[in-house]
This record gives C-alpha cells, sequence and structure tokens, in this order.
C-alpha cells in the first residue's frame, strides 16, 4: 500500500474517465454533425413544390420529388407485407414454440441473415427475380428490402415475447388454453409494444437502403407505373442526383438527404416515445 | 392479534364433521404409483394417493421435496416445464388423465390450477381475465352471457364487492391478494371439478392469507380442493386431509387432525414439531 501506488491507480482511473467521456462526447457530435449538416444544405431547397413536383430535366426549375416519396412507401409497404407475416411467425416460433437445438439454429441463421451485406442482398434479388423476369421491377425490390426486413423483426419480436413472465404462459394453460390461443391471446398483447417497436426500426432502417435498390428498383423517370415495372426512391434518387455533375440536382439530394433523415430519426422518436411511455 | 385472526378461521371449519367419519366416501382423484422427473433428476418417487371429493386436501413437506411437482402432475401442467416427464396414472373419476386419447388441453379444464405468484393478465380487465377461459378457447362469444358468468364467478372468490364498480379497469391495477382471489375465480369460470392450488398464499400478506383460506372452506362445498403449502399452520386449520412428502415420497397421509395429532412416522413427527425444514 505505497502512497506512489494510489496516486497512479487515481490518475489511471481519472484518464480512462475522461477517454470514455471523449468517446461518448464524439459518438453524439458526429451524429449532430450529420444532422446539422444535412439539414443546412438541405432546408434551402425544401419546400411544398419539392414534395409534390415530379422531378424535372437538367437546368429546368421546380423539380420534386413527389414520386420517389410515393416509390419509396410503396417498397417500404411492399416489403413489410411481405416481410411481417413471416417475421412474426418465426418470432413466434424462436420464443414460443421450438426446441431449444432447432431454434438454436433458426436463430443463428436470422442473425447471418442480418449481418448479410444488403448489397448482397440486391444481387441476390437481381439474379432470381430480375434476371427471369428480365425487368427491373419495384416487386424485386420489395422482395430485396423484404430479406433485409425479416430477421430484424423475427429476433425483436421474440426478444419483446420473451419479456413475458413465464408465470403468465402457464397460468394460460392452466385455464385449458392451447398454446397457440394462450400466445395470441396473452403473450402477444404483453410483447406488443416491444414488437411494434421492432417493426417499426425495421422500417426505418430499409426505408434507407439504397444499395439493394439499385439492382433492383432501378429508378423511374416515368413516375411509379405498376409493381412489375422499375420504380424510383429517396434514397436511389439521391445517389443519383448527389453524383450528377449538375449544381441544382445536387441541391435537390441534400434536399432528398433532408427528407429522408427527418422520415427515419421521426420514426425512431416516435417509437421510443411510445415505447417508453407504456413500459411506465 | 392476526393469531387470533387466523385462529377464528379454524374455529369456522371444526363445525363440519370431519371426514372419513362419513359412511360414503368418493374420491375425485386417484394418484397410482406417480414418478415425475425433470429431466434425469427425479423429483417424484412412486407416490398413490386417494384425494376426496368436496374436501381440501393439503401436501405439505420442506422446499424441494416434490409438492408442486406432485400437483402439477395432477393436471398434466408438469409435462409443460422443460424436461418435464411423468409415469404413472392419476384418475379423474375412474379415467387416468394420462391416458393415451386424453389430451391435455381438456384435462385442465377439468382440473383448474392456480400458482403461486398472482398470475393475472396484465393486458386484460379485471372482467376479461375472469372471462379469458372462456374467450380464448371459443372463436365468437357474446358479451352478455358471459357476464353472468364473471359475476357468478367473481362472487363465489369473495371478490365481487370490491371490483364490481371497476371491471374495465387493468388486471393488474389489483392488490397481490385480490389478484389471486381473481385467478381463482377465473379458474372457476371454466367450470372444473378440480381445483389445484399451489401455495396461494405464500406471497401474500396474513390479511390476505385470511380471506383466500375463508375462500377455500367456501369453494371445497363445490369443488374438490388440493393445496400445496409450506405453512403448517395453514394446512392444519384448513384442510380435511394431509400428505406430508419429503425427497419425491409420501411418507404420511392422513386426516388432518390424526397427522397432526398423532403422526405415524418418527419423520413426520420431526418435520410438524419443527425440528427441521
Amino acid at each position: 500500500m505505497s502512497e506512489s501506488g494510489h496516486i497512479r491507480r487515481k490518475w489511471t482511473n481519472r484518464i480512462m474517465l475522461i477517454l470514455c467521456g471523449c468517446a461518448a462526447g464524439l459518438c453524439i457530435l458526429i451524429l449532430g454533425l450529420i444532422v446539422g449538416y444535412t439539414i443546412a444544405n438541405g432546408i434551402s431547397y425544401f419546400n411544398l413544390g419539392f414534395l409534390t413536383n415530379v422531378s424535372k430535366p437538367v437546368g429546368e426549375a421546380g423539380g420534386g420529388m413527389r414520386d420517389e416519396i410515393f416509390g419509396t412507401f410503396i417498397l417500404v409497404g411492399l416489403a413489410s407485407i411481405m416481410a411481417l407475416p413471416v417475421g412474426l411467425m418465426a418470432g413466434i416460433y424462436l420464443a414460443e414454440f421450438g426446441s431449444p437445438a432447432v431454434a438454436y439454429i433458426v436463430r443463428f441463421v436470422a442473425d447471418i441473415l442480418a449481418g448479410v451485406p444488403s448489397i448482397v442482398v440486391g444481387v441476390f434479388a437481381y439474379a432470381v427475380l430480375v434476371r427471369p423476369m428480365h425487368s427491373y421491377s419495384a416487386l424485386s425490390a420489395g422482395v430485396a428490402l423484404a430479406i433485409i426486413m425479416i430477421p430484424v423483426v423475427a429476433r425483436t419480436a421474440e426478444e419483446a415475447m420473451r419479456l413475458v413472465p413465464n408465470s403468465l404462459r402457464e397460468a394460460a394453460l392452466a385455464l385449458g388454453i392451447n398454446r397457440w390461443r394462450a400466445v395470441l391471446g396473452v403473450v402477444m398483447p404483453g410483447a406488443i409494444t416491444g414488437i411494434i417497436t421492432g417493426i417499426m426500426l425495421a422500417v426505418a432502417r430499409i426505408a434507407g437502403e439504397t444499395a439493394p435498390l439499385i439492382f433492383t428498383a432501378l429508378g423511374s423517370a416515368f413516375g411509379v407505373q405498376g409493381l412489375n415495372q422499375p420504380i424510383g426512391a429517396l434514397p436511389l434518387q439521391i445517389y443519383r442526383y448527389a453524383l450528377s455533375p449538375y449544381p441544382d440536382w445536387q441541391q435537390q439530394a441534400w434536399a432528398a438527404a433532408f427528407l429522408l433523415m427527418i422520415l427515419v430519426l421521426g420514426i425512431n422518436i416516435v417509437v421510443r416515445t411510445v415505447s417508453r411511455r407504456k413500459s411506465m | 392479534m392476526l393469531y387470533e385472526l387466523t385462529n377464528n378461521t379454524a374455529g369456522r371449519s371444526t363445525p363440519e364433521k370431519p371426514k372419513g367419519a362419513s359412511d360414503r366416501t368418493k374420491y375425485m382423484l386417484e394418484v397410482v404409483k406417480l414418478n415425475a422427473w425433470y429431466g434425469k433428476m427425479k423429483a417424484v418417487n412412486e407416490i398413490s394417493m386417494k384425494i376426496k371429493a368436496q374436501a381440501i386436501t393439503a401436501l405439505i413437506g420442506p422446499s424441494g421435496c416434490g409438492k408442486s411437482t406432485l400437483i402439477r402432475c395432477m393436471n398434466r401442467m408438469h409435462e409443460v416445464s422443460d424436461g418435464g416427464r411423468v409415469s404413472g396414472q392419476v384418475l379423474l373419476d375412474g379415467r387416468d388423465i394420462y391416458g393415451k386419447d386424453v389430451d391435455a388441453v381438456s384435462v385442465r379444464r377439468r382440473i383448474g390450477m392456480v400458482f403461486q405468484k398472482p398470475t393475472a393478465f396484465p393486458t386484460m380487465s379485471i372482467f376479461d381475465n375472469v372471462a379469458s377461459g372462456m374467450n380464448l378457447t371459443r372463436l365468437w362469444y357474446r358479451k352478455g352471457e358471459m357476464q353472468d358468468l364473471v359475476e357468478h364467478s367473481l362472487k363465489k372468490a369473495a371478490l365481487w364487492e370490491e371490483v364490481k364498480d371497476k371491471l374495465n379497469w387493468s388486471g393488474a391495477s389489483l392488490s397481490g391478494g385480490q389478484q389471486q382471489r381473481l385467478c381463482i375465480a377465473r379458474a372457476i369460470a371454466i367450470e372444473p371439478e378440480v381445483l389445484l392450488l399451489d401455495e396461494p398464499c405464500s406471497a401474500l400478506d396474513p390479511i390476505s392469507t385470511l380471506k383466500i383460506e375463508e375462500l377455500m372452506l367456501e369453494i371445497k362445498k363445490d369443488y374438490t380442493v388440493v393445496i400445496v403449502t409450506h405453512n403448517m399452520q395453514q394446512a392444519a386449520r384448513v384442510s380435511d386431509c394431509t400428505g406430508f412428502l419429503l425427497l419425491g415420497e409420501l411418507i404420511e397421509f392422513a386426516p388432518t387432525k390424526e397427522l397432526f395429532s398423532v403422526p405415524h412416522d418418527k419423520r413426520t413427527e420431526d418435520y410438524i414439531t419443527g425440528r427441521f425444514g
């Protein structure tokens, strides 16, 4: 117990605290910079016309993103219709029915699937859907996004249902209720906040995905024409316009980035407030 | 003071004639050479016992003696646990509930169960909690026909007066004792023949415990009640017959008075006199 050892430990403690504090500060700073930079660049072009007008050729003023906004909603909707039933039921299986060994494998595979780079998912959808159909399409983009969405929904639904105490399941079973109705009537309602949070976070995630859309949705200069036709989407248009040499398009890319960020941040904030209020 | 209160319930139970004195004893449940395991661990060992109809049978014993496992075997809830396995027979009115063609779900509708921890469904109203056994087994129901059932069950569980004005409140808004009576009402609502209570009072304060005990004496007129308790006084106060379990075996099973006054087995005597456990 020498005096110098005590001082050394005290200083190590202090320095580590400061380092951790700096790292935490850096995280907030980065988010702040991204949000601030996007707002600063995007808000000047952001107006009602930007939301309601269709895109215009280079040089013509007043171009907007109406079709791309619409397209993003269609793609997210398509992906959700496909991914939610599969993801939810897989989550129910993992939390309620799977034997430990099978559930372990399914969980492992779901985690791997969640970690597959989204561009690989895009290439996959291109190979199995776009090529055979001989056309880029909204449908193939929806499938690609659904593949990204399924493991996220399944795992968050599983986690939420696992938080429901086992005593409630047993109580339901002891009333002569069969497993499936017990899950629907007792477990799911208890986990609904967590499940919805998971779904909304998955939606927020795919709303901003760009890479898989390049091979599938392609983008469209003619608006939304049908599910078997190419379709535009906000992240795609940001990618295209930001890389273009025209200052006007670059401006629009910033404005679209601003819009997308508002959408995703908005979803996140709403979900977090709702789930916090529910849990109290 | 509390001790006197609880003594009063014992006073209430004595006027009834001790069971066994009656000439025609009806047995509702009969356990025959029952064994139960958790994985490789054997929790219940070759237990046989006959449980009287319209009476309260108590199972006592130290923690880990297998009394909860035994009661869970009586409505096929043991097999729900991880690694739960059973051999032997449990006859309900003469029919084996472990028979080949018997569905566990239908067994549980005839043999209800209430657990140690109050398990009111927190997402449901008080009304829906009581109706849940019916709601969740049928696809369609009318709220009207439920009304009578819910009121009847809550009255039986001595909870009606306390909750009749707030039936649409959450089940979780009730106190622990009220929740436990809600669970009993919920179990009664599916009109079982046997009611199993797995340490129903161990999470409750003395006043709530007293209420549940009074309730048990009341409902035994219609149901066969089996209660697991680690509280010997409770067993002595409310039950007609008592079984003492130790290390998965049924050491002694006798009318409560007899077991507590003249235990035949040395181990029973040691336990009820507080020498261990």
